[in-house]
């Protein structure tokens, strides 16, 4: 049959989001020779500029949900919901930023377009219907997030986590790759639909395909941070520039979940007997590595980096339950989780200071007497990273054991949350020493937050609430899109 | 919006203000949050004036839907078991505000308006009647304490805050699993749906199942009652907070996990509940009597009080796993009366702190003889705590072992051994601080640092110690509701084990995670 190469126009409409960031990126670069003395943060207003048209653009492709380019996307609920989700990460993260960069003095349009290309890169994955085009979309956003981890040439610290987040990086993309490969030799295709098709074909052999399902585990759960191939995240998180570390601990982690949940919930669903008991380990392993290495921490990004695997793994749990309501629980977990990081993240960002001199808990000291309104706000993050109710954390919590429990993962949900109890501890103790240790040089010393940072802070603060106390409306879309095409 | 939405609101409402008051404004804040919590206390008078007794079921009911999938309810209503402990939450938060108004200097604004966020979850605790509504106010009870004790209480505060956070986290995160898993059962949160389903027997329980469910639930009460040997919490968070804090704590957030064992464990548990009630009322007599013993030995007057209340929360578990009507009822009046006694003990202890900046008993000496009011109100005090004839804590001891011995005479035996103890405990401190004349330093004495009661702390103390007359005489005006509530608890704990209940697998016709909704 041959093949018309001319896209039509609601394929377009389909791909509007990527290419608005596209185009944006590209723009960023070429103005960035003539404005970057002049006007320092018209990067930024662009980029948010054009994020903000990219979630009018998803939401409009959302509204035509089907299949593009020859069946290589796919733009349904689940899709659309992950790319207003990345999309708003991307605001969120580009707000925190202009701080960081006017006080690193390292304001390019450079590093704007990386966001939106990573962003982009992610658009496509969770979009994606196919193996090849995941594989593109995460490499786009991958590699884009390699550059970003080392964005300030001259810091020791970025270069390293630059240069080992790519090693492992490549490492894991090359083992989901080699899954791909196994798959397109096992099944003849590499589109999500027609290999569950194949699955489903008596010939095929469950062996190879579980084989496959294992390269291809591996990948994602690096890429999601989850144990036992966690060991990157905590340097990375660390050594990258401070924005960066937020964007790659949200903005990567969902598009890859979304990926890691449509491959294990579409292609590899009848063989899902063999791997729930492995998620199910690697979900228990993520959570209580995260957590109890998360204790000992005094480095605050080092700290949400292991906290940032513990609530891998609760994601995790949710893809080991293996049903509908898990991956609704899923979507939503990662949605509160990207709110209440971003918004933690911000805060460290407001307080590090130049060069990130101010990392360590004790800087934090006293922060409810010199800047209450911040404090207040790393308050609502912290209670919703703690799990208390009426935030989204909580919500999110609930709804991943109760789809635990509904597929009878009694012990799971039982350690898992005994796990979110040794939690409380690491997050309690920064809410001790912004509340309750007297102020120190640091706290003395900081300015009140600039609009950005501010909107950076009420933002998230709004939606945890919102997730919290309204938690209907997006727990209904997430629940309507957690049904795949199958 | 009925009255008790309205009382659920007005703290509510009145946290945010009160967030929004600028900083310099010390005094408004504290008159701000003292005329909402009075006007809170006003309208919770109305819930009493309009409570039918012995009307069964809810009063003031609202139920809509809150989230639609998983279908979670804002169902509020009051029995004779909520009405009287909301009573007790809204009559004691404008005293620990009144308490507060000298000693907190620093960040004022925060500490007030954390006691009404702590008013509107205390409130919330006891209206709900959707368990995952309750969770939630569970929860958020936790956060304003926890900020009382770890920012304005003593030396100690953090690891006392801390501490008792994580207990009860810890505690609590089991309740939720067992939560969640009678939901994929029942597929509603909705307390009242999910009882009529047990006891119509469309859902229920293999015995394993139940015990396991009891014990999560139990053990999260267990930690807040709190129960010996979960115990180790308190005395640290007692001492460490603030005396509003201590006073809240002491006086309502205990009898959180007295009443979750009344309306959730016994009703929802109650073959698992019976079966387990011996070993459970060990525990509880062991409590009285350690709690009393090592509050003996206490040298600070605040610890000796916390341990006193180890002790008395052990009458209140007593009582409770009795399954005798005298037994309920005495432990509902106890709770009461405890928050009102031992509330009035931490006033005190705290206002003779204000005055001398120590709480060790050998600090004081001769307080008779500088402040005699003081001294006599303390006595007052001090005598209904020990349950002296006429004061609230007489009638419901009283009740407790009367109910017990109906149960088993040997656990009254050992019970009243706690009575005996709490009154060489209480009358040996009151000797040691009121009586003779030992200073802080030798040959000093308290008499110039101790000035008597002024205007404001006569207004904290006089509503207690009428309370407490009231009480121990009238019983009539509280029992009756009460007793009502108990009696249907009973009967719901009764029934059920009389059927003894065959374990009944989930059949087909409960959808796992349901959809199933049974009204």
């Amino acid at each position: 049959m041959p093949v018309s190469f001319a896209p039509s126009s609601t394929d377009l409409l389909r791909f509007a989001p990527e290419t608005i960031l596209t185009i944006a990126g590209t723009l960023l670069m070429v103005l960035d020779p003539l404005f970057a003395r002049r006007f320092p943060r018209l990067f930024g207003h662009l980029s948010i500029a054009a994020l903000v048209a990219a979630i009018f653009a998803a939401v409009a492709a959302g509204s035509v949900p089907g299949l593009a380019f020859s069946n290589l996307l796919i733009v349904d609920g689940f899709g659309t919901y992950f790319r207003v989700l990345v999309l708003c990460i991307g605001i969120l993260a580009v707000l925190s930023s202009y701080r960081y960069l006017e006080r690193e003095q390292a304001e390019t349009g450079e590093y704007h377009a990386l966001v939106l290309f990573s962003i982009m890169g992610q658009c496509v994955m969770v979009t994606a219907n196919d193996l090849i085009m995941i594989f593109i979309g995460l490499e786009i956003s991958s590699i884009a997030s390699y550059v970003l981890a080392g964005y300030l040439r001259n810091d020791k610290r970025n270069n390293e986590a630059a240069l080992k987040y790519f090693l492992l990086g490549s490492f894991a993309t090359g083992f989901l790759l080699y899954g791909v490969a196994i798959v397109y030799g096992l099944t003849g295709t590499t589109q999500l639909s027609a290999i569950r098709a194949a699955m489903n074909n008596p010939s095929t052999s469950l062996m190879v395909a579980g084989v496959a399902a294992a390269l291809m585990f591996v990948g994602l759960c690096f890429k999601v941070s989850g144990a036992p191939f966690q060991i990157w995240a905590p340097d990375v998180y660390q050594g990258a520039p401070n924005p960066v570390s937020a964007f790659m601990a949200t903005g990567p982690k969902a598009a890859a979940f979304a990926i890691f949940l449509r491959i294990f919930l579409t292609a590899f669903d009848r063989i899902a007997v063999t791997w729930a008991p492995i998620v199910w380990f690697c979900a228990l392993a993520s959570m209580t590595i995260g957590n109890f290495a998360a204790l000992k921490q005094n480095n605050l990004k080092r700290m949400l980096a292991y906290s940032s695997i513990a609530h891998a793994g609760y994601i995790l749990v949710a893809l080991a339950s293996d049903s509908e309501i898990g991956t609704a629980a899923a979507m939503f977990y990662l949605a509160a989780y990207a709110l209440m990081n971003l918004g933690a993240f911000a805060v460290i960002i407001y307080i590090s200071g130049k060069g990130e001199k101010h990392l360590r808990i004790e800087d934090l000291a006293g922060l409810s007497q010199r800047q209450p309104f911040t404090a207040a706000m790393m308050t609502v993050f912290l209670l919703s990273l703690i799990g208390v109710p009426l935030t989204g954390g909580f919500f999110g919590k609930f709804y991943i054991f109760r789809a635990a429990l509904d597929s009878h993962l009694i012990w799971l949900s039982v350690l898992g949350l005994l796990n979110s109890a040794v939690a409380a501890y690491y997050y309690l103790r920064l809410l001790v020493v912004m509340y309750m240790h007297e102020p120190g040089e640091v706290t003395n010393a900081l300015e009140a937050p600039g609009p950005a940072l501010q909107a950076a802070l009420v933002l998230p603060a709004i939606g945890t609430f919102f997730l919290g106390i309204l938690p209907g409306t997006v727990l209904t879309f997430a629940q309507a899109a957690s049904s795949f095409v199958k | 919006m009925n009255l008790l939405e309205i009382l659920i609101a007005l703290p509510a409402a009145g946290f945010l203000v009160t967030l929004f008051i600028p900083r310099k404004q010390e005094h408004l804040t504290r008159s701000f949050t003292l005329i909402v919590s009075l006007l809170a206390f006003v309208l919770s008078l109305g819930l009493v004036t309009g409570f039918e007794t012995g009307k069964p079921g809810q009063q003031f009911v609202d139920n809509v839907v809150w989230i639609a999938n998983p279908d979670i309810h804002w169902h509020v209503g009051i029995d004779g078991l909520s009405l009287w402990l909301i009573i007790l939450s809204t009559f004691l938060t404008p005293i620990a505000i009144l308490v507060s108004w000298r000693y907190i200097h620093k960040q004022v604004r925060e500490f007030f308006a954390f006691l009404l966020l702590l008013e509107f979850g205390l409130i919330g605790v006891f209206a709900a009647w959707d368990l995952f509504l309750f969770y939630v106010f569970w929860e958020v009870v936790l956060v304003p304490m926890y900020f009382l004790i770890g920012i304005w209480g003593h030396d100690r505060r953090i690891y006392a805050a801390v501490k008792f956070f994580l207990y009860t986290m810890a505690g609590s995160v089991l309740m939720l699993v067992a939560i969640i898993y009678l939901y994929t059962l029942a597929g509603t949160f909705d307390y009242a749906t999910i009882l009529d389903l047990f006891r119509s027997g469309r859902i229920g329980l293999s015995h394993t199942e139940e015990t396991l469910l009891f014990l999560a639930f139990f053990v999260a009460f267990a930690i807040k009652v709190p129960l010996f040997p979960l115990h180790t919490w308190l005395p640290d968070a007692h001492v460490e907070a603030p005396t509003a804090g201590s006073l809240m704590l002491a006086s309502v957030m205990l009898k959180m996990g007295t009443y979750g064992l009344l309306r959730f464990c016994i009703p929802l548990f109650p073959v698992a509940a019976r079966e387990n009630a011996s070993w459970i009322n060990v525990l509880a007599i062991i409590g009285i009597i350690y709690g009393a013993l090592v509050a003996m030995v206490q040298p600070n007057m605040k610890k000796l009080v916390a341990y006193s209340s180890v002790s008395h929360l052990g009458f209140v578990v007593l009582g409770i796993f009795s399954f005798t009507q005298m037994g309920l009822d005495g432990a509902v009046y106890q709770m009461l009366n405890h928050g009102i006694s031992t509330g009035a003990l931490f006033v005190l202890v705290g206002m003779m702190y204000e005055r001398r900046h120590s709480l060790a008993i050998k600090d004081f000496g001769g307080v008779a003889t500088a402040a005699p009011w003081l001294a006599t109100i303390f006595l007052i005090t001090t005598l209904a705590s020990i349950g002296l004839p006429m004061l609230n804590n007489f009638v419901g001891e009283f009740l407790i072992l009367q109910g017990v011995a109906q149960a088993k005479f040997a656990w009254t035996a050992f019970a009243a051994i706690g009575v005996i103890l709490s009154a060489c405990y209480m009358l040996w401190m009151y000797q040691r601080v009121f009586f003779g004349t030992q200073g802080k330093e030798p040959g000093e004495t308290v008499k110039h640092h101790m000035p008597d009661f002024n205007v404001r702390e006569w207004l904290c103390v006089v509503p207690l110690v009428v309370m407490m007359v009231w009480m121990g005489i009238v019983t009539q005006t509280f029992l009756p509701a009460v007793s009502a509530t108990d009696a249907s608890i009973l009967d719901q704990a009764g029934t059920a084990s009389a059927l003894a209940r065959p374990p009944v697998p989930p059949t087909g016709g409960i959808t796992h995670g349901g959809s199933l909704h049974a009204r």
